[in-house]
C-alpha cells in the first residue's frame, strides 16, 4: 500500500498562550475526497494553514506522500505536489485571468525564473492555461484582468489557479462561502470535476456540499479530531451529534 | 495554441519608428544645446526604465535607486582612466559594459539585503542604503575624488573604426541612442519572459505565488540585479558623456530624480517612464533656465500627478485613447477646449504667485521686489498684486472644477480598470 497523500502527527499550534490545535492526528488516503467540517472556530483554516505552511507548526510532524516536510517554505511544499485555494480570494488582480491560470503552471512545467524565454512562446504553459480556463468556466472572460470579475468567477479563478499546476494534494478552503444556490451547485461540479484522479481535502460550511461530495469527513472541534470515518458513520456519531447539536444535520 | 510571430505588425512599426527617431531627431536640432539635451534624455530613459522594473513591474519602491546608476558611473570612470593611463585597447563603445557590471554586481551586493523584504520595509532598507553610499563617497575621495569628483577623456588612442573616435558630441550621441535602444528593447522583452510575469505576480499578491511554487524574494532579488544592471548602463553613459562624476550622481536627489520620471510619465506601462524621463529631462533644462524657483515647479507637477493622474501621462494617454476608439472623445472635445481656459488661466496664476513669493522673499538680497513674470512687471510687495493673483487663483479652480464635473457628465460610462498584460 502506498504512504497516504498527508500524515499529520501530533501537530499543534499554539498563538500566544492560546492552543489553537491540539495534537491532531490525522491520515488522508491518496485518491480520496476528505472533508474537514466543525464549528466556527474549530481551527479548520488553522489547520490548513499549517499544512500549506502559511503558518510553522508549534509541534509534531506532516508528511506529504511520505515525504516529511514539517518547516519548509510553502513554495516548496507547493512544488512537491501540494496546492491549495485560499477562504479569502487570493488571486493576482491587476494581472488577466489567462496570466493568472498561466503564472500557476509556469513553474510545474521547468519555466522557472527563466528570462531568455518568450512567454507567449511557451506553447505548453499557453496550451495548459487555457484547458484550465475551459474547466473553469472563464473562456469568456480570458483576457480581462482578475479585478473585474463576478465574485463567483473570482473563486472559480482561484480553485483554477489552485489546480493548474497539476497538484495531485489540493487542499480547497470553503469553496462555495458567500456563493448562491445556483452557484454552489456549479462550484460542486466543478470541483467533482477537477478532484478526478487528485486528493482532495477541503474545509466547508454548508452541510449538502460536504456529504455531497466527500469520501471520508474528519470533525474538527475546539483544535482535536473528534471522529474521522464515511459519511454515514459520521452522520449517526453521538459525539459529534452532540458537538454540533444535532440541529445542522437534520437536513443532510 | 499557435505561437506567435516574435515582432507583429503593430510592434514592428512601434520599434522602427522608435529608432527612426533617435536616428533622426539629432538632424532636426543644430545647436549643441540641444544635442546635449537629448543625450541627457536617453540617459534618463535607460535609468527610468530599469527603476520601473522595481516599482512599476515588482512593486519595489527604491528610494535609493540612484546607488547603482552613480556606483556605475564611478567604475566606468575608473576603468576609463585605467584605459588612459595604460596602453589598454579596450573598445569605448563597449565601455558602458562596465558600467552595468559595477550596477549588476552593486545590485547582487545590497540586493540581497534589501529584497529580503518588501513594501515598506524594502523601501525603507533602500533608504538606508542610499544614505550609506551617499555619506561614504565623501569618506573615501581616493574612490569617489571628493567633492570635485572623477574625471577622465573618453577620446582614447587613434582614430577607431570608420574614424570614430566619440570626440565630437554628436558621436557620443548615436553612442548613448545605441545603448539605449538596446537597453530599451531588452527591458521590455523581459515583460515579455516567465521571470517578468511572475514579477508581475508578487507585485499583485506575493503570498499567492509562493503557493503557486516561486519563492518571492528570489524574484524580487533577480528583478534587483537586472535593475542594477541597466541603471549601471546608463550610469556609464552619463560616466563618458560628461567625462567628470560627482557624488550628485549617487545622491539622494538622483535617487527622488528617477522616481518622479518614473511617475509622472506613468509606472503602470512600459513606455511611461520613457515620457516621464524626456518630460522631467526637458523641463529640468528649460524651466531651470527661466526661473530660480523652479523646484517648486517640480514639486508641483509632482504633487498633481499624484493626486488627480495616478497613471500618470501615460495612464492619460491611454484613457484617451480608448475614449477615441469607442468614439467618445468625438462628443468631448468641446468640453475638453473648454477646459483649457481655466486651465490657462490656472496655471498663470500659479506663476504669479511663485515668482512673487520668490521676489518677496529674496527682497532682502536683491534690494527689490520688482519682478518680471511672462512680460507683466508686478511689484511683490504690494498688497494689491497678490489679491490680483489670489483671486485669479480661485477664479481658475472654480471654472476648472466645473469644468471638469461637464467631462464626467458627459462620459456614458465611467472608466474601467486597466488591466496589465
Amino acid at each position: 500500500m502506498s504512504a497516504p497523500a498527508l500524515r499529520l502527527s501530533g501537530v499543534c499550534k499554539n498563538f500566544g498562550v492560546s492552543q489553537i490545535i491540539k495534537s491532531v492526528d490525522l491520515e488522508i488516503v491518496q485518491g480520496e475526497r476528505h472533508a474537514i467540517i466543525g464549528p466556527n472556530g474549530a481551527g479548520k483554516s488553522t489547520l490548513f494553514n499549517l499544512v500549506s505552511a502559511r503558518f510553522p507548526v508549534s509541534e509534531g510532524r506532516i508528511e506529504l506522500k511520505g515525504e516529511d516536510i514539517t518547516g519548509l517554505r510553502p513554495y516548496q511544499i507547493n512544488r512537491r505536489g501540494l496546492s491549495r485555494s485560499f477562504q479569502i480570494t487570493n488571486i493576482f488582480h491587476n494581472l488577466s485571468v489567462f496570466d493568472n491560470v498561466r503564472c500557476a503552471v509556469l513553474w510545474p512545467l521547468g519555466h522557472r525564473y527563466s528570462f531568455f524565454r518568450r512567454l507567449s512562446g511557451l506553447g505548453d504553459a499557453g496550451d495548459r492555461a487555457d484547458e484550465v480556463i475551459d474547466q473553469i468556466g472563464l473562456a469568456r472572460r480570458r483576457n480581462q484582468p482578475a479585478s473585474v470579475l463576478s465574485y463567483a468567477e473570482q473563486r472559480a479563478l482561484e480553485i483554477g489557479i489552485t489546480i493548474a499546476g497539476g497538484a495531485d494534494v489540493v487542499l480547497l478552503d470553503e469553496p462555495t462561502a458567500g456563493m448562491s444556490r445556483s452557484e454552489t451547485e456549479e462550484a460542486v461540479a466543478l470541483i467533482r470535476r477537477i478532484s478526478a484522479g487528485r486528493t482532495l481535502v477541503m474545509v466547508e460550511h454548508d452541510m449538502s456540499v460536504v456529504f455531497g461530495l466527500a469520501d471520508r469527513i474528519s470533525v474538527l472541534v475546539y483544535g482535536k479530531i473528534l471522529a474521522t470515518g464515511a459519511p454515514d458513520a459520521i452522520r449517526q456519531n453521538p459525539a459529534v451529534r452532540e458537538a454540533y447539536l444535532g440541529a445542522s444535520f437534520a437536513g443532510a | 495554441m499557435k505561437t506567435p510571430p516574435l515582432l507583429n505588425a503593430r510592434r514592428l512599426v512601434f520599434w522602427s519608428a522608435y529608432l527612426a527617431l533617435l536616428v533622426l531627431l539629432p538632424l532636426a536640432v543644430h545647436k549643441g544645446y540641444w544635442l546635449s539635451l537629448l543625450c541627457q534624455i536617453g540617459i534618463n530613459t535607460v535609468f527610468a526604465l530599469s527603476f520601473n522594473m522595481l516599482l512599476g513591474q515588482t512593486g519595489l519602491l527604491s528610494f535609493g535607486h540612484a546607488v547603482y546608476y552613480g556606483l556605475g558611473a564611478f567604475v566606468t570612470m575608473h576603468a576609463l582612466r585605467a584605459i588612459n593611463a595604460s596602453s589598454l585597447h579596450f573598445p569605448i563603445t563597449l565601455v558602458p559594459l562596465v558600467g552595468g557590471a559595477a550596477g549588476l554586481l552593486f545590485g547582487v551586493a545590497f540586493g540581497y539585503v534589501t529584497t529580503k523584504r518588501a513594501g515598506t520595509t524594502f523601501a525603507m532598507i533602500s533608504l538606508g542604503i542610499g544614505e550609506m553610499v551617499a555619506a561614504s563617497s565623501l569618506m573615501f575621495p581616493s574612490f569617489f575624488g571628493g567633492e570635485g569628483g572623477v574625471s577622465s577623456n573618453r577620446v582614447v588612442g587613434g582614430k577607431g573604426l570608420f574614424g570614430i573616435t566619440y570626440g565630437p558630441q554628436i558621436q557620443m550621441y548615436y553612442l548613448i541612442a545605441g545603448w539605449a535602444f538596446l537597453s530599451i528593447l531588452a527591458m521590455y522583452a523581459l515583460t515579455q519572459t516567465p521571470l517578468g510575469r511572475i514579477a508581475n505576480a508578487v507585485r499583485d499578491n506575493p503570498e499567492r505565488a509562493e503557493f503557486v511554487g516561486y519563492n518571492p524574494r528570489r524574484v524580487r532579488f533577480l528583478m534587483m540585479m537586472l535593475a542594477g544592471f541597466f541603471a549601471g548602463i546608463a550610469g556609464g553613459l552619463t560616466a563618458l558623456n560628461y567625462e567628470i562624476v560627482t557624488a550628485e550622481s549617487l545622491s539622494a536627489y538622483t535617487s527622488g530624480l528617477v522616481i518622479m520620471m518614473a511617475f509622472v510619465g506613468g509606472i503602470g506601462v512600459f513606455f511611461g517612464p520613457i515620457l516621464g524621463a524626456a518630460l522631467i529631462t526637458v523641463l529640468q533644462i528649460v524651466v531651470a533656465g527661466a526661473t530660480a524657483a523652479w523646484p517648486v515647479y517640480f514639486g508641483l507637477i509632482f504633487l498633481l500627478v499624484v493626486l488627480y493622474a495616478p497613471g500618470g501621462i501615460a495612464g492619460i494617454l491611454l484613457e484617451q485613447m480608448k475614449l477615441w476608439r469607442s468614439g467618445e472623445l468625438r462628443r468631448l472635445w468641446p468640453s475638453y477646449l473648454l477646459a483649457l481656459v481655466p486651465a490657462v488661466i490656472l496655471v498663470g496664476a500659479v506663476i504669479f504667485l511663485v515668482e512673487m513669493s520668490y521676489a518677496l522673499v529674496n527682497s532682502s538680497q536683491t534690494g527689490s521686489s520688482e519682478v518680471r513674470v511672462l512680460g507683466f512687471g508686478l511689484d511683490a510687495g504690494r498688497a494689491l498684486t497678490w489679491i490680483a493673483g489670489a483671486v485669479a487663483l480661485a477664479i481658475g479652480v472654480a471654472l476648472l472644477r466645473a469644468a471638469a464635473k461637464r467631462i464626467a457628465g458627459d462620459r456614458y460610462v465611467p472608466p474601467l480598470p486597466q488591466g496589465r498584460t
